[in-house]
């Protein structure tokens, strides 16, 4: 499904990505390792398209085409979604007239007919309580005033919602208590599947031990320096990420 | 010939037409005068900084005495929702074939002016042309100089009309092969607890850079309730410099909603004084400008007595070369103890070439007032931009959304419900074709 090949990236002249390759197949979940500085973050963006990164090189392939070279928003409709590490909070938008927009724009590129207020309703009800998330949020502008662990829940469930064929969770699990990451965890197990495939970027291995990876990758100066199964990430949290440190070269 | 020549030729035209009172008269000589002493404004005068008035003072416009109202198509501006009254005025000349008024309740008048003033009535009298004073702007002393109709609102003490009533002032743009102007006067006088709500509209085709002068006099009686409302929809080639004065007494309540959409050089005055102590005034204000348009606002509230308060938004979106500029003025005099006034204005910059000048001016006289005043320009957040975009939604759909955003509680701040969702609608057809091609 996605194929990453040597990826640099740069950000304010400054190169962060310096040769990423990573293969991730329908149907398997990768946990992306590291520590603070050592570009998980920016590979997320980088991949949902955030316009303050500059690709200096190599090459992503989704389905065999060029993601590199969509928008944001075709990258969306074609089934990438990437969950904000911060959330941003706009008001004045409100939350629910959002994600109808959202989900209407996927499901044309889909061949799928428009929902209306009424079918929309009642296709987000059902995701919101297995959220755990109130309704009234819906009504309230996007992000505005959510506590730190509503807009973490916001975002899966606007993945639940929009059924992206690749999800990309940000740091997601950082800063939820263990409740909150339940929930998330178990919102994201509950869309594992066949033809879905799902990027974890996480500092800690705990979300790993609710959503237990096919793969793990450790990332250092940029570069994956370490790939393994599961227990790699039980590897880390005995050691640290002391030993794993890349050498520059 | 001058262009003040042409003021005269036309000033002389609108002599003969003007129904018979003597004291208007003598005002309106008085005003011309005035005008013609002082001439156009010109950007050396601090109030008139940013704002060359030099495409109007350029040109000689034609009054219009005879409207042609033939192929007029107002449906579009028409108020929904069922006015109380629709007064409808061509090329500053009441219509009555196309206002609707019906019968209105006990206690209110709403008619034109020039068949008010035919006869004589203590409103008039006391109030036209003395809430306005003519001497310190020559717009107001051109307007009064040409006063030959407009529209008279007036409110018998204890009467709440619940239905607004619009006033809808539409231009041709072009007579006998000349390009018109218009300087329509209102005087709205609202009596002891009285309420009403009043809707004025200004429109007008945009092939032509027609001019329209406006006058509004507002007198709120003790507890009388006002939400009043200038929509200036001209014409995108038109000239419009609106002035509109209130006057409030004990305990009213005074709205002043201004939304700015159309016009190449737009100047609207709004000031109000409040006479008398617990009286409450809201000014909102929201304005669009494109391609190489400009808006000018100037609002003055005057805090004249104690234990008043004043809360003003203005609200500006400027895109391409678009210029906006904004000056608000409080003034708290020595009595006015216990003034609570609060000011804010923002602007959002569409483009690097967009541009607003904004000033808020405070002149504070008392001591123990509480007076904030925020101004903000920015430009669309690139996250917020990039967040929308990132879960499917176009560009041009994200700008939209934030834009209605960046407008929205300006919006929320108008209590009827049918401007309020006139005003999206303008907002949303106006840039969302900008938001496409951009």
């Amino acid at each position: 499904m996605l194929r990453v090949t040597n990826l640099h990236a740069a950000a304010a002249g400054r190169e962060i990505l310096r040769g990423i390759d990573l293969s991730i197949d329908a149907g398997e979940v990768h946990a992306i390792m590291g520590p603070n500085g050592s570009g998980k973050s920016t590979l997320a963006r980088v991949l949902a398209g955030h316009p303050e990164y500059q690709v200096t090189g190599g090459e992503v392939l989704y389905d065999g085409q060029d993601l590199l070279a969509m928008d944001p928003e075709t990258r969306a409709r074609l089934g990438v979604f990437m969950a904000f590490q911060y959330p941003v909070e706009i008001p004045g938008v409100n939350n629910a007239y959002f994600l109808k927009a959202a989900l209407n724009a996927i499901r044309a590129q889909r061949g799928r007919e428009e929902l209306d207020a009424v079918e929309f309703m009642t296709f987000v009800r059902e995701r919101m309580h297995a959220l755990d998330i109130d309704e009234t949020l819906l009504n309230r502008p996007v992000n505005e005033g959510f506590s730190g662990g509503e807009k973490k829940r916001n975002e899966i469930f606007q993945m639940a919602v929009l059924e992206p064929r690749l999800g990309v969770l940000d740091e997601t699990d950082s800063g939820l208590d263990i409740d909150a990451l339940k929930i998330v965890a178990s919102g994201v197990n509950a869309m594992r599947q066949a033809d879905r495939a799902f990027l974890l970027v996480t500092h800690y291995q705990r979300l790993l031990n609710y959503v237990v990876p096919d793969f793990v990758h450790v990332l250092a100066d940029g570069r994956i320096v370490r790939s393994g199964g599961k227990e790699l990430a039980l590897e880390l949290e005995e050691k640290g990420y002391g030993w794993i440190e890349a050498p520059v070269g | 010939m001058s262009t003040l020549d042409s003021y005269v030729a036309e000033w002389k035209r609108a002599k003969q037409v003007r129904p018979g009172a003597s004291s208007l008269e003598r005002i309106s000589q008085t005003a011309f005068d005035a005008f013609l002493i002082h001439g156009f404004p010109t950007t050396r005068e601090e109030e008139w900084r940013f704002t060359s008035v030099a495409p109007i003072a350029d040109s000689a416009f034609a009054l219009v005495t005879e409207p042609r109202t033939a192929g007029l198509d107002i449906a579009h501006l028409r108020l929904p929702g069922g006015p109380a009254a629709e007064l409808v005025f061509v090329d500053g000349r009441y219509v009555a074939g196309l206002s609707q008024v019906g019968s209105l309740p006990h206690g209110v008048r709403a008619e034109n002016l020039a068949s008010a003033i035919a006869t004589p009535d203590e409103a008039l009298a006391s109030y036209l042309t003395r809430v306005a004073p003519f001497d310190r702007s020559p717009f107001v002393a051109l307007n009064t100089a040409f006063l030959i109709d407009g529209a008279l609102v007036e409110l018998a003490a204890g009467t709440i009309l619940q239905r607004p009533i619009h006033l809808l002032f539409l231009a041709t743009g072009r007579n006998n092969g000349r390009t018109t102007m218009a300087h329509p006067r209102v005087l709205t006088v609202l009596g002891a607890n009285s309420q009403a709500t009043i809707v004025e509209t200004y429109a007008g085709p945009s092939a032509t850079g027609y001019f329209t002068n406006t006058v509004t006099e507002i007198v709120l009686a003790e507890n009388a309730v006002l939400d009043h409302y200038m929509r200036q929809y001209e014409g995108t080639g038109a000239h419009h410099v609106g002035a509109i004065y209130a006057r409030a007494q004990r305990s009213a309540n005074c709205t002043l909603n201004a939304i700015n959409a159309g016009g190449a050089l737009v100047r609207n005055d709004v000031f109000a004084t409040l006479d008398g102590e617990g009286i409450d005034c809201t000014l909102n204000g929201l304005y669009l400008a494109d391609e190489q348009r400009l808006v000018d606002n100037h609002t003055t509230i005057d805090h004249a007595q104690p234990h008043c308060a004043s809360h003003e938004l203005y609200k500006g979106i400027l895109a391409d070369r678009a210029r906006g500029i904004f000056n608000g003025k409080i003034i708290v005099r020595p009595d006015a103890q216990k003034t609570d006034a609060k000011q804010t204005n923002r602007a959002l910059l569409l483009s690097e070439d967009a541009q607003i000048n904004t000033k808020p001016q405070l002149e504070i006289f008392a001591n123990d007032v509480k007076c904030t005043h925020g101004a903000a320009v920015g430009q669309l957040d690139d996250e917020a931009m990039f967040y929308l975009r990132s879960r499917g939604l176009s560009a041009a759909h994200a700008r939209q959304l934030l834009i209605h955003a960046f407008a929205a509680d300006v919006l929320n701040r108008l209590p009827l419900e049918s401007i309020r969702a006139d005003v999206e609608f303008r907002l949303q057809q106006q840039l969302t074709a900008k938001l496409r091609a951009a």
